[in-house]
């Protein structure tokens, strides 16, 4: 379990992150959504006591992670992949962290080999590709056996094979029982791996709730409509407060009215419809739209 | 990964553990054993080649007061050898701090050892050992070989002589102060290059401007540095109450053996302060 109360991290005069209250609960995969620059990486440096924050807290399994003397066997991390040494191979690289902890040893190949990566292990890290970085990372994350994981954007550089198998492992580890919380600046990452969405735009949250409750927020719902009559329906559309718009198609587009509504009036005004769609907006227009102007849609108190 | 229950029994946090690990990190990197090897054998190679050189002089030259002109300690202590000493340690040291702000592994470090100054104190431990490791090598090998060779013209010294132990002792103590004081520098610059001229600027050129002695203040800095230091413990106390020895450039106000060891202790406690000072709060 994660709890982040009005954290708040600021560098100078500029706000990175502000008054960010959220829950991030175990058992399931949470996503950590934002636009690039929105304050992702600092709150989760924040969360691993890596940056103090300005105000606020953000706890760990109840307490500041800093207060705990050793990490991994709480927290597995994988902030950038590219905070190694590359003249170090990946076995010495994973002893050394597996030792400061007292992991055992054999844990160290247990983890290369579940990150496919027990070939390379002698291999200098700084010859890497991203992928394999990423997927040294991840091994790192998995030392401890932790209950909380952290990712920092775990997709960035994997191939399609790779994306798919940090897909199933992070449904495996919250389906385990352990509190997953994974960033992304791309709801499309997110929509087939996170349950649950924290997103947060110019450091701010956004919304934290479930993926369904997320997507039913764009406001941009519409309904395709065909019709025999298009004059007197827009006249009755307009007459509610909704937009009716003539697509390429022949088709027409009505904005700001629900599909039954729409009906509804056809039916009693005798306009024949030959189709009515609702298309509700995918989860990737409502964060675009949300985090447009994050100022503008921001949430009040949140619990 | 089998478990579910949140870290079921975790071990008691060992410094043991955290020596251990910062051991496989500096031994793990190729590149500490190339300067290392490097650093060691350049001094040598300097302290060798003066007293070959001596031994040449000697064996060439008709008057026989040449050979009690020349003082065998100084051959094995050759300043410019151990300043290179000085600043190949400086650097291992601070490496084992800038190398890992340089790219982000601090941030994998604290992560899995939220306890920084546990962390800043297991380099410290281990640098001070594998650098005081490396003095010894090199300021033995120094004293050894330069003595074996003044043996020639019967002139080398045992380590019994007065002075020979305490010279060797406090050059090999000049590696683990040096890097020190360059992990305190590399926790506080923070990037190799700029770390580096920091080192020099301190331990090399920082002693030149407080040399003067119109102003006695002005020396006593200079005599605070570790440069000063080491050169009060390497003199040879035979040649310099000797009378009638070579006329020699004597200051008003020497560094004795005692201050010279205080020095060296004051640098290294100042240095592992700051070092971990610097770590201890910043964000990383």
């Amino acid at each position: 379990m994660i709890e982040a109360r009005e954290l708040t991290k600021r560098h100078g005069r500029t706000t990175a992150v502000n008054a960010l209250s959220f829950t991030v609960r175990p058992g399931v995969v949470t996503g950590f959504l934002g636009p690039n620059g929105a304050g992702k990486t600092t709150t989760l440096r924040m969360a691993l006591g890596l940056n103090e924050p300005t105000r606020g807290s953000v706890t760990i399994g109840g307490r500041p992670f800093r207060e705990r003397p050793r990490g991994l066997r709480h927290v597995g991390a994988l902030l950038d992949a590219g905070d190694v040494q590359g003249g170090r191979s990946a076995l010495a690289h994973l002893s050394a962290l597996a030792r400061s902890n007292a992991v055992p040893r054999r844990r160290v190949s247990e983890v290369l080999e579940e990150v496919g990566l027990a070939s390379a292990a002698r291999r200098r890290v700084g010859g890497f590709s991203l992928g394999m970085k990423q997927r040294l990372g991840i091994a790192a994350a998995l030392l401890g056996d932790p209950p909380v994981l952290l990712f920092d954007e775990p997709l960035n550089g994997l191939d399609p094979e790779g994306v798919l198998w940090v897909r199933g492992l992070l449904r495996r580890l919250a389906a385990e029982g352990r509190t997953v919380f994974v960033s992304s600046h791309l709801m499309s990452e997110m929509e087939h791996t996170a349950d649950r969405l924290v997103v947060i735009g110019r450091g701010e949250l956004i919304a934290s709730e479930s993926l369904a409750e997320f997507a039913a927020r764009g406001t941009r719902r519409s309904v395709a409509v065909r019709t025999s009559d298009p004059a007197a329906l827009a006249a009755v559309v307009a007459a509610e407060g909704g937009v009716m718009e003539r697509e390429d198609d022949g088709s027409y587009t009505v904005t700001g009215l629900g599909a039954d509504r729409v009906s509804e009036l056809a039916f009693e005004r005798r306009v024949l419809l030959h189709e009515v769609t609702a298309r509700s907006s995918s989860l990737e227009q409502a964060f675009m739209e949300l985090t447009a102007d994050s100022a503008e849609y921001r949430t009040g108190e949140s619990r | 990964m089998s478990t579910t229950t949140p870290a079921a029994a975790e071990p008691r946090a060992r410094f043991g553990d955290l020596l251990a690990a910062e051991w496989i990190k500096m031994r793990s990197l190729r590149s500490s054993y190339a300067v290392l090897a490097a650093g060691a054998l350049v001094p040598i190679g300097i302290c060798v080649n003066s007293a070959r050189s001596n031994v040449h002089l000697i064996e060439r030259s008709a008057n026989p007061d040449q050979r009690t002109a020349i003082d065998p300690l100084h051959a094995a202590f050759v300043p410019e050898a151990f300043q290179i000493l000085m600043v190949v340690a400086a650097v291992v040291g601070a490496a084992t701090i800038f190398g890992e702000y340089a790219g982000g592994m601090i941030r994998t470090t604290f992560a899995a050892v939220p306890a920084r100054r546990s962390v800043v104190a297991a380099k410290v431990v281990v640098v001070a050992a594998v650098m005081l490791a490396y003095g010894a090598v090199v300021a033995t090998a120094s004293f050894g070989v330069t003595q074996a060779i003044y043996d020639s013209v019967r002139i080398g010294l045992p380590v019994t002589a007065p002075g020979a132990f305490r010279a060797v002792a406090g050059s090999a103590l000049l590696a683990p102060v040096a890097a020190l004081v360059g992990m305190a520098l590399g926790a506080l610059v923070r990037n190799a290059a700029g770390t580096v001229v920091a080192i020099v600027g301190v331990l090399l050129l920082l002693p030149r401007l407080f040399e003067g002695e119109t102003y006695r203040w002005v020396k006593e800095i200079g005599n605070a540095m570790p440069v000063s230091a080491w050169t009060a413990l390497v003199e040879n106390p035979a040649r310099s109450l000797q009378p009638e020895g070579p006329v020699r450039w004597v200051s008003r106000y020497p560094v004795t053996v005692t201050e010279a060891w205080i020095v060296f202790g004051a640098w290294a406690l100042v240095a592992v302060a700051v070092a971990v000072a610097a770590v201890r709060r910043r964000d990383v």
